[in-house]
């Protein structure tokens, strides 16, 4: 009886999820503090959706990014800049964000990605310290002054408004994270993830087997950093104000972070990286007194202990627990 | 690698999520007594000598209520979070102070650059906030629920500029440091020095990181500046002080009210003699006239500072000081109604504070004039007042 | 002033930069030659130099020269803990893993000493006070001066270090074909290790003749970052390169805030190394193949 249980949640368990996260506020709100825990959780959504394309790049196909701050800017200052310096609609901006970055990432990939292991790790970070420096200096995205973006509405309704609180947000932080994360599980069972993997594993064997390695090292390399200029341009107008230490060295080191933590070869992991080191320093003082400290620490313990990340840790734990083998995907 | 065998585990995540929001929960119950004031400093950023004294300043502020039987009978309670500097910080603060910990009104934060950052998310959250940042902009146009302490920027560049004119200057190099305060003030330069007839020949950028500032001075020797303003707060400052001193250079210096504080005369020692800021009253009290009303508030909140941390008071813990005061008594008068404490912070007049005498309006969340701040001129390691 | 003037002020500068971005570099390629890894830690020893010498001095009263040696010893040990407790256990580990290890290394240094020091900069004394030298028309501190002199004696003895000594030898010898070195009998694993203990002595060197100016825990980044941009214009694995990579980037680098603008300065050495990495991979000083496709 009790394995027709576990059989069915695995066979249904992306759609328990999705369950999951929509009725959350549901649970939420009963509490006096529920709508900052909404908050939180629709920043740990912007991150999901950023590793989980850094996932993809790094954990699929192997290429390590030390700039994905950058992407990540890039996206949340189109939007920002559309909307207030030009006063066109928001989803211009989306819009723009999206295509710049896929256009970025297309002209860079090409150089970028012929280095490799620490070669490439170097450019990205100097690719991201640049943009850095771009978005400190340049007049129209408000140098390190910063910029006030306005606030998301649809059809007139303000999205993240008094009245309406974080709910809205929320609903909508999450649904276009569940649909990137479903869009990148389908990704990595197709004929691109396979070969993905392949390049991971081998380059040389995978070239020898008829792949065309820098056709899909560039296309990962656009995809994921178009999911985080999508996570840019919804930051951006939740956050409503954007300045450029946010898009710095840290930040991409933040995302590495949730990466690992999470486990870098698998999106689930993704999802659960982000949502842990995003809610971890605001539930536990100790952290947010001594985050680096923390961070750091966990960060390496993570890296000997644990390479592959909590979500296999997980999942060797949920086969011990349903007392299954190696069925399911 | 890659191939998930349970992958369930997504269920599991959320769980713990849950787990975890309603443990916190359940702590975080308590009596609705206090009146909860929440505090956003920086005190390990790059403001960390802004943002500490205002930390230390609003601690001892709501020992002495507390001390004093509390607010109508309320006891008064701080909420403080460091907000390091970082924008992205100080908003999560904001949301966390008014979702979570619930307090009736927030002040700080220390800078500029955090203090633009919260004004969508204060407002948006109907919350009162007295800034403790000195951007013009902050108050410039008025907010509805955002007020400010601090003499503004441009007031500073001000108070500088026409006392450059009166010596007679004309031409002035300017240097400031990379980031928010420094560009704030390369902004009010470049639009106030045309009102005084003073021409800017040179306009140089460092980083508070760089060990050797030179090479911008080289640069700035090779104009006719006959002066030259600094625009950063104390670490830089201090560097780019005794570079000049290295380099020999004799145009008189001209810095920011960001190094109206011990710790700069502390770092640049003899470099720091001669050096002139534009300030508020406090660091040179004594020797003003015992007519002036500030006087005797200036001196109480020194000795107590001096006696509690055992430190010399400065502007910035004053920025505090007045922040919270002016939120007191309008909690005094206004009881836990946000909406009403508002109210009354907007009516606050002939408020004797630290930085001067505040005069709120619906026009004017800033409350400060130009008589506020003086000119002071580092003498022998000390301040002396100018004029 | 004259413009020749000015330019001879802006080389000295560059060239005192220089010599803090060369002991950096210097670590780095210590680092990658005997392990192939990247340290992104390296800026952190050049913190964590600077903050146990303003300890000894000003809390243990040291001399500034006692303090300064043991500082050095100090943080060269703690290269070694590093090597042993983290970078062993990841020797197999991918390319990813290692660079995250190395990077969640700076993150504890960092996190340790806010911990233990605070937030405030820490500071010692100017190795020596007076006057500042005038070169011709330049001017330049005294503490540039020993900043210089050291960066150039340190560099001098890792150089004898390397030439004569047997332990110099056969790390140059584990360097080039590390089976090969433990053919003739060579024990890779304390190469290793003394290759940690003395990039972290050279990164604590730099921050020693820098305590002067103040650091506290997050300062080594900058360093670090500038240090490591040196390593790749010099070419990677590379001890001269590393040193003429330092030079040049430092000169670079005050050249362009002095002619051009001050604004970028920051990103003009990334601009470099990006370059760099693209057109020469190899550095800008030898023929040798990167690693690339």
């Amino acid at each position: 009886m009790i394995k027709r249980v576990w059989k069915v949640i695995e066979q249904f368990h992306f759609l328990l999820f999705c369950l999951l996260v929509l009725s959350l506020p549901l649970i939420l709100r009963r509490f006096e503090a529920g709508d900052y825990y909404l908050s939180v959780l629709v920043l740990a959504g912007i991150s999901s959706i950023v590793v989980i394309g850094l996932n993809l790049l790094m954990g699929y196909a192997g290429q390590i990014s030390l700039g994905h701050a950058a992407f990540f800017g890039l996206g949340a200052y189109s939007s920002g800049i559309v909307t207030i310096r030009y006063g066109l609609s928001p989803w211009l901006g989306f819009a723009l964000s999206i295509g710049l970055n896929a256009v970025v990432a297309y002209i860079l990939a090409e150089p970028i990605l012929k280095l490799k292991g620490h070669y490439l790790a170097m450019a990205t970070l100097g690719l991201g310290m640049i943009f850095l420096t771009l978005f400190s200096n340049l007049a129209i995205t408000g140098g390190s002054e910063g910029l006030s973006v306005a606030k998301l509405s649809i059809l007139g309704y303000v999205l993240n408004s008094r009245e309406l609180k974080e709910v809205n947000y929320y609903y909508f932080t999450w649904s276009i994270a569940l649909l990137l994360m479903h869009l990148a599980l389908n990704l990595v069972n197709s004929r691109v993830g396979r070969a993905l993997r392949a390049i991971h594993a081998s380059e040389i064997a995978a070239h020898s087997i008829g792949v065309d390695i820098a056709k899909f090292k560039t296309q990962v390399f656009v995809i994921s950093a178009v999911y985080a200029g999508v996570a840019g341009s919804i930051f951006a107008h939740y956050s409503t104000f954007l300045c450029p230490p946010d898009f710095g060295l840290t930040q991409s080191i933040r995302l590495l972070t949730m990466g690992v933590i999470g486990g870098m070869s698998s999106i689930w992991g993704a999802v659960l990286g982000a949502a842990i080191l995003t809610m971890l320093p605001q539930l536990l003082d100790v952290f947010a007194e001594y985050d680096i400290l923390v961070y750091g620490l966990v960060l390496i313990l993570a890296i000997i202990f644990m390479p592959q990340g909590m979500s296999q840790k997980i999942s060797l734990g949920w086969e011990k627990l349903t007392g299954q083998g190696s069925q399911g995907s | 690698m890659g191939r998930k065998k349970g992958k369930l585990f997504g269920i599991l995540v959320m769980c713990v999520v849950s787990g975890l929001f309603l443990v916190q929960t359940a702590f975080s119950a308590e009596s609705k007594k206090p009146y909860k004031i929440g505090a956003i400093f920086d005190i390990s950023g790059k403001a960390s000598a802004l943002g500490t004294p205002e930390k230390q300043t609003a601690e001892m502020v709501v020992e002495q209520v507390n001390k004093a039987g509390g607010i109508n009978g309320h006891p008064l309670e701080l909420v403080f979070y460091d907000t390091a500097s970082d924008t992205q910080k100080a908003i999560e603060s904001v949301n966390k102070l008014v979702k979570k910990d619930k307090v009736l009104a927030i002040i700080g934060p220390s800078t500029s650059g955090e203090s633009m950052a919260i004004i969508e998310t204060i407002q948006n959250n109907e919350i009162p906030n007295i800034s403790c940042a000195a951007r013009i902009e902050i108050t410039d146009p008025p907010k509805k629920w955002v007020f400010k302490t601090p003499q503004t920027d441009r007031q500073a560049m001000a108070k500088i500029l026409g006392y450059m004119k009166k010596q007679g200057i004309k031409k002035i190099a300017f240097m400031s440091v990379e980031g928010g305060f420094g560009s704030g003030g390369l902004v009010q330069v470049d639009s106030l020095s045309p009102e005084f007839g003073i021409e800017v020949v040179a306009r140089e950028k460092f980083s508070e990181d760089d060990t050797n500032m030179t090479t911008q001075l080289t640069k700035i020797r090779g104009t006719d500046a006959q002066a030259l303003i600094v625009w950063c707060t104390d670490k830089g400052s201090a560097k780019v002080a005794s570079n000049i001193r290295q380099l020999g250079m004799t145009i008189p210096i001209f810095m920011s009210h960001g190094i109206a504080s011990m710790k700069f005369i502390e770092q640049a020692k003899e470099a720091a003699e001669g050096i002139i800021f534009p300030a508020g009253r406090l660091l040179v009290f004594d020797s003003l006239p015992d007519t002036d009303p500030q006087k005797k508030v200036l001196a109480k909140y020194a000795a107590d500072f001096k006696a509690k941390y055992n430190t010399t008071a400065d502007t910035f813990g004053g920025h505090a000081w007045d922040a919270l005061n002016i939120v007191i008594r309008a909690i005094e008068k206004a009881g836990d109604d946000i909406n009403r404490i508002r109210d009354e912070i907007e009516k606050t007049k002939n408020f004797v504070g630290i930085g001067g005498v505040f005069n709120f309006s619906e026009k004017d969340h800033h409350g400060l004039g130009p008589e506020s701040l003086v000119m002071i001129k580092i003498v022998n390691g000390k301040w002396t007042y100018l004029e | 002033m004259k413009f020749a003037d000015q330019l001879l002020q802006y080389l000295i500068n560059g060239i005192t930069n220089g010599g803090i971005y060369a002991l950096i570099a210097l670590g780095f390629t210590i680092i990658y030659k005997s392990t192939d890894i990247i340290n992104f830690a390296q800026g952190e020893f050049v913190m964590l130099g600077a903050v146990f010498m303003s300890t000894l001095y000003n809390r243990a009263h040291l001399s500034l020269p006692v303090s300064f040696g043991f500082s050095v010893l100090a943080v060269a040990a703690v290269g070694i803990l590093m090597e042993v407790l983290m970078i062993h256990p990841l020797r197999d580990g991918s390319v990813i893993s290692q660079i995250m290890a190395t990077i969640g290394a700076s993150i504890f240094f960092r996190g340790s000493v806010m911990l233990i020091w605070g937030r405030n900069d820490l500071f010692v004394p100017f190795f020596s006070c007076g006057q500042p030298y005038r070169f011709f028309s330049a001017i330049f501190d005294r503490q540039y001066v020993w900043i210089l002199v050291i960066a150039l004696i340190s560099m001098g003895v890792l150089h004898l270090f390397y030439e004569k000594t047997t332990h110099g030898k056969a790390m140059t010898a584990c360097s080039a074909n590390k089976k090969a070195s433990m053919l003739v009998g060579i024990n890779v694993q304390t190469m290793v290790i003394l290759s940690f203990g003395l990039s972290a002595a050279l990164g604590a060197v730099a921050g020693g003749v820098l305590a002067p100016f103040g650091m506290k825990y997050d300062s080594g980044v900058t360093f670090g970052l500038k240090g490591f941009c040196a390593a790749i214009v010099g070419g990677l694995g590379n001890n001269v390169g590393a040193m003429v990579g330092g030079f040049v980037l430092g000169v670079v680098e005050e050249l362009g805030a002095g002619l051009i603008s001050s604004n970028y300065k920051n990103a003009l050495s990334f601009c470099i190394l990006l370059a760099v990495l693209l057109i020469r991979p190899q550095g800008i000083l030898f023929i040798r193949s990167g690693e690339r496709v």
